[in-house]
């Protein structure tokens, strides 16, 4: 294994078709017309020396150490700012050249500290690589001169320091900032010798605008912003490229490593989904993989009143299955079952549902995507064809028009969020549909064209109205609609829509959003060339997430939206592996690759290669599972990676359910919520201690790769297959190579995926068939995916929600998660990112606080009709009047203890968004919060016992 | 099974399909959608309910007409 660093070219590659023949040192080469002669050399091998230039930014011409010659030309341009032209001839080398890249190294290092044998960059620093390369050999400016050299250090943010001392002002990590990131934190002020970079208005980096995504440490040549770990333990020696474990981009990251220890993780340039860049979650907050709470040995208890025993492997696995099989004996097949975690790989969590539809023999098996995406799931199935989204991320950069419903990229999905805003930069318009003013809305060098600020639980009311005004005012693409939709369903749609309860007038006070904004956003999205819609949770955790899912489609269709880039249905998700646990089986009532159970052909076909006779009938849902555990009729539960009694709705009766049952079985990383009702505990594996794949929200499958040892002894995957065996089914996989290979048997969207195209591509999505070889980036080109190729038009009428806001329950809660923590927080809050969110905070509008007296920082309880919690208050006109507004990553917040478990009519997605309370000001914590601290406090007393 | 909660996820799923001018094509959306999305005890507490003395009460016509539909399957 080595480090395999990518080259640097210098400058961005150039998407013309147009090629341009020139010589370079004598050497013929044709490259893309628009490319630098910086990159055309380097492309030949040829490599120019540079500071300023790196590939990821455009080109500045500022550090003047790429100069050339061209024939015929005058001076010596930069190389990097130099596009090249047909015949022309380049010389990058000779004497004067020479003396002249000499001379501005020297500069440069009278005034850089010569400490190179203990600067943390040393071997990894591209200033100490030109010194070489021009061959510096002395420096003839006086040392005792003006200089930085004891500019002060910033070491306020906990993953990197910035040391400007170092710094040679090359602007690399200021253009970083702006073009890749987008956050236009730093700056250079001052002029001439006073120039530096200065984050905010000279404000450390933890006070500043800086939003920790590390672009400015990628690109910075120098040790000047540098990685604290690498300060701490050195230079890596070795890099693995893997798929972060955070959010639903599904960044690719090489991890770089000093044995089998990451010393830091640093975006791919080569990653499908983000180029390169990276936030804050995934480029800095691994930490937890290693952290002192993982448990990392079997342990059993009778009762969750019992201290907790640790035990071998065997004699948990023993024990578990023997529990199981008890209860079946006792209660019936059908009363155990399984959760899976978007947190998991597809090879996980394929391997769970299998243990649970062949060796438990019943269908109860769900994951997480039932309390996030199922709504995108059915919706979009039922539409298009295909549970999933019909784009890759880099389709937006062709997009003109975006409607963003319902999600916040720039602190759920950053890196997507960040590609959003360089498009916008370019001129693309932005609709914003939000009850929330969220950054998008208005950022640096970014403005919504509208932001409808709708009433929580009004999204159907106005997606109806959006697609009225197409329909009523001639915007409908007919061509589109009837080459490729159900005709038959599309004039039914439209006689529906075009009802005058529909329009925008007539709607107006239901969503609260202006009649004239809707018709002129509306507009704006039917009449753009590439019109794109992107949605996350704000649209599917509704008691009409799927009804609005359908909605957005709909409206896609109608304007001829579909089947080609910069367009289409985009929903965001939220977890790594979302689509990837729902694509392989995990749905109580689908086989892998979304095939209902009561499909004869494909349980047959899953008989015939299990072994097994399977169930015909749809298992539970986690919801379902909760309502039988109390009625006595669910009474086992094997969880891996899902910590539902944090997560889930109504927490309180998702704990009394786990305390009716008789044996839950935790596979996790640390003793989370769950955990704490459970009764054997597995430890489970990070994404650094396993090998897998997790596929992101635009279908791309991308490899995990183990870089060290699972500190448990074991993988996963490998825990399932030793709990199948023990429940008397067998699986005998050797790697999950084998178990994707099955998938990919048996599974017709994946029949070309396998590891070896992986390794071969580096990522590959699905559809992967006979029919689209190396994956299919966008989806439904010529046909959507249903049984006729057409596309289903489905009526979306208004139901409004049954949470309704009362003189005792006056505002409504909604909630949401935050850049720097992620869901449930059991990773992020055992790292620094706690540094930027210590809390969860409740966002109150002015009014609504000054009616309560309440301020900033006060304690509020905020109180729904199923409980009450306590939090700390944050004044923000932010949310509208009427709503309050929180994030849910501390379990001692208690957000479930408020919200319901009102949900979504087709999938039983709750509504997350949609809980109607009252906040007053109290002095103390609510009643829940203080058993729940004796609870939790009695159960870590159990844990230290044993 | 609560029963309550059944009664409201029928209700609610026949809201949705109430959309359907055609009672008859709606019900029998309504019922598909049970059948295809709820654990075969959840059928049978729906059905159990629907055929005690509560005939039913607490849903809503189209959630009613599909339950019937689905008790007639037995």
């Amino acid at each position: 294994m080595a480090m395999n660093k990518d080259k640097d070219y210098g400058t961005p590659a150039s998407e013309s078709a147009q090629t341009v023949k020139l010589e370079i040192d004598g050497f013929d080469v044709t490259v893309p017309a628009g490319t630098s002669v910086m990159r055309a050399a380097a492309s030949i091998g040829i490599d120019i020396p540079k500071l300023c230039a790196t590939d990821s930014i455009d080109p500045f011409g500022s550090c003047r150490l790429c100069v050339v010659q061209i024939e015929g030309g005058r001076g010596m341009p930069a190389s990097c700012t130099t596009p090249v032209a047909e015949g022309m001839k380049v010389v990058t080398q000779n004497d004067r050249l020479a003396q002249v890249r000499r001379g501005v190294m020297e500069l440069y290092i009278s005034d850089h500290p010569l400490d190179c044998l203990t600067c943390s960059a040393n071997g990894d620093c591209e200033l100490q690589d030109m010194a070489g390369a021009v061959g510096l050999r002395e420096v003839r400016y006086n040392p005792m001169g003006e200089n930085h050299l004891k500019a002060e250090k910033d070491a306020s943010n906990p993953y990197f320091t910035f040391d400007p001392s170092k710094c040679i002002v090359c602007s690399r990590c200021v253009r970083a900032c702006e073009e890749t990131q987008g956050t236009f934190a730093l700056t250079i002020d001052g002029r001439g010798f006073d120039s530096k970079v200065s984050p905010g208005q000279n404000e450390p980096f933890m006070s500043s605008e800086c939003v920790s995504c590390g672009a400015c440490v990628q690109a910075c040549p120098t040790a000047t912003l540098m990685e604290t770990s690498v300060i701490d333990q050195g230079t890596p020696e070795h890099a693995v490229i893997t798929t972060c474990a955070y959010c639903g981009v599904g960044c690719s990251f090489r991890a770089e490593m000093k044995g089998d220890k990451v010393v830091r993780m640093v975006p791919d340039k080569n990653g499908g989904a983000n180029h390169g860049h990276s936030c804050v979650k995934g480029r800095f907050a691994f930490g937890y993989a290693t952290h002192k709470d993982r448990i990392t040995k079997p342990m059993i208890r009778k009762s969750i009143k019992d201290h907790w025993q640790e035990v071998s492997w065997e004699e948990a696995i023993t024990y578990a299955a023997s529990e199981l099989k008890r209860i079946q004996a006792k209660y019936g097949k059908d009363s155990i079952g399984g959760i899976t975690s978007s947190r998991c790989t597809n090879e996980e969590t394929y391997l769970v549902q299998k243990l649970i539809r062949a060796g438990f023999g019943n269908n109860n098996v769900d994951t997480c995507a039932r309390v996030c995406h199922s709504p995108t799931g059915y919706g979009l199935k039922q539409t298009f064809g295909e549970s999933s989204g019909t784009q890759n991320f880099d389709s937006v950069m062709k997009a003109d028009v975006m409607i963003v419903i319902g999600a916040n990229p720039t602190d759920g999905h950053p890196v997507f969020g960040s590609l959003m805003k360089k498009r916008l930069r370019q001129g693309a318009k932005l609709i914003v549909v939000d009850p929330r003013e969220i950054d998008l809305v208005r950022t640096p060098h970014v403005a919504a064209d509208y932001h409808l600020k709708l009433r929580p639980s009004t999204n159907v009311a106005l997606v109806n109205a959006i697609a009225h005004v197409v329909v009523t005012e001639g915007f409908v693409d007919e061509a589109f609609v009837s080459a490729r939709c159900d005709v038959q369903s599309f004039n039914k749609w439209r006689t529906f829509i075009a009802d005058p309860r529909h329009a925008p007038e007539a709607v107006e006070t239901t969503t609260g959003v202006p009649a004239a904004d809707v018709r002129a956003a509306a507009r704006l999205y039917a009449s753009a060339k590439n019109g794109a819609i992107y949605y996350g949770l704000g649209v599917t955790e509704h008691s009409q997430g799927s009804t609005t899912v359908i909605g957005i489609a709909n409206l896609a269709m109608a304007t001829g939206n579909l089947g080609r880039e910069g367009v289409g249905v985009n929903p965001l998700r939220g977890q790594n592996n979302v689509q990837g646990s729902c694509d392989m089986g995990s749905f109580p009532h689908e086989y892998p690759g979304y095939r209902h159970v009561t499909d004869r052909t494909t349980r047959e076909l899953f008989e015939s290669n299990w072994g097994v006779k399977l169930q015909q009938e749809p298992g539970l849902r986690i919801p379902n599972m909760f309502d039988a555990a109390a009625d006595g009729t669910f009474m086992g539960l094997y969880v891996e990676g899902e910590d539902i009694a944090q997560s889930d709705p109504d927490i309180q009766h998702v704990h009394h359910a786990l305390k009716s049952m008789e044996c839950v079985i935790v596979q996790d990383l640390f003793l989370n919520e769950t955990a704490k009702f459970a009764h054997v505990f597995l430890p489970g594996s990070s994404f650094l201690e396993k090998s897998g794949t997790f596929t992101n929200a635009e279908r791309r499958i991308s490899p995990v790769r183990k870089v060290m040892a699972p500190l448990g002894g074991y993988e996963d995957w490998e825990i399932t297959q030793m709990l199948a065996n023990a429940m008397g089914y067998p699986m005998n996989y050797q790697h999950p190579s084998e178990i994707m290979d099955e998938i990919a048997r048996l599974t017709p969207t994946f029949t070309g995926v396998s590891y070896q195209k992986i390794d071969e591509i580096g990522s590959v999505q699905w559809p992967c068939n006979e029919e689209a070889a190396d994956g299919t980036p966008t989806m439904h080109v010529n046909e959507f995916m249903r049984d006729n190729g057409k596309g289903l038009f489905m009526l979306t009428e208004f139901v409004a929600t049954q949470e309704k806001v009362t003189k005792m329950f006056p505002l409504i809660l909604t909630t949401g998660r935050i850049l720097s923590q992620y869901n449930v927080g059991a990773q992020t809050r055992r790292t620094d990112n706690n540094k930027w969110h210590a809390e969860d905070l409740l966002e109150i509008h002015p009014h609504d606080a000054e009616e309560r007296g309440i301020k900033t920082h006060d304690w509020v309880g905020i109180k729904s009709r199923v409980g009450e919690t306590v939090l700390r208050a944050l004044v923000s006109e932010r949310v509208q009047p009427g709503v309050v507004y929180t994030t849910f990553h501390f379990p001692e917040s208690g957000a479930n203890v408020i919200t319901t478990d009102n949900s979504d009519w087709a999938t039983n997605c709750p509504e997350y968004k949609v809980t109607a309370v009252q906040v007053s000001k109290v002095s103390q914590t609510s009643e829940w919060q203080r058993n729940y601290h004796d609870f939790s406090e009695q159960q870590l007393e159990l844990l230290a016992k044993g | 099974m609560n029963i309550e909660k059944l009664i409201k996820m029928a209700n609610d799923i026949a809201d949705f399909f109430n959309a359907e001018s055609d009672k008859e094509i709606a019900a029998e959306g309504v019922k598909k959608h049970i059948l295809r999305s709820w654990d075969p005890r959840m059928r049978s507490e729906i059905i159990k309910y629907f055929q005690s003395k509560s005939n039913g009460d607490g849903l809503n016509s189209l959630a009613l007409q599909a339950v019937r539909k689905l008790t007639e399957m037995i």
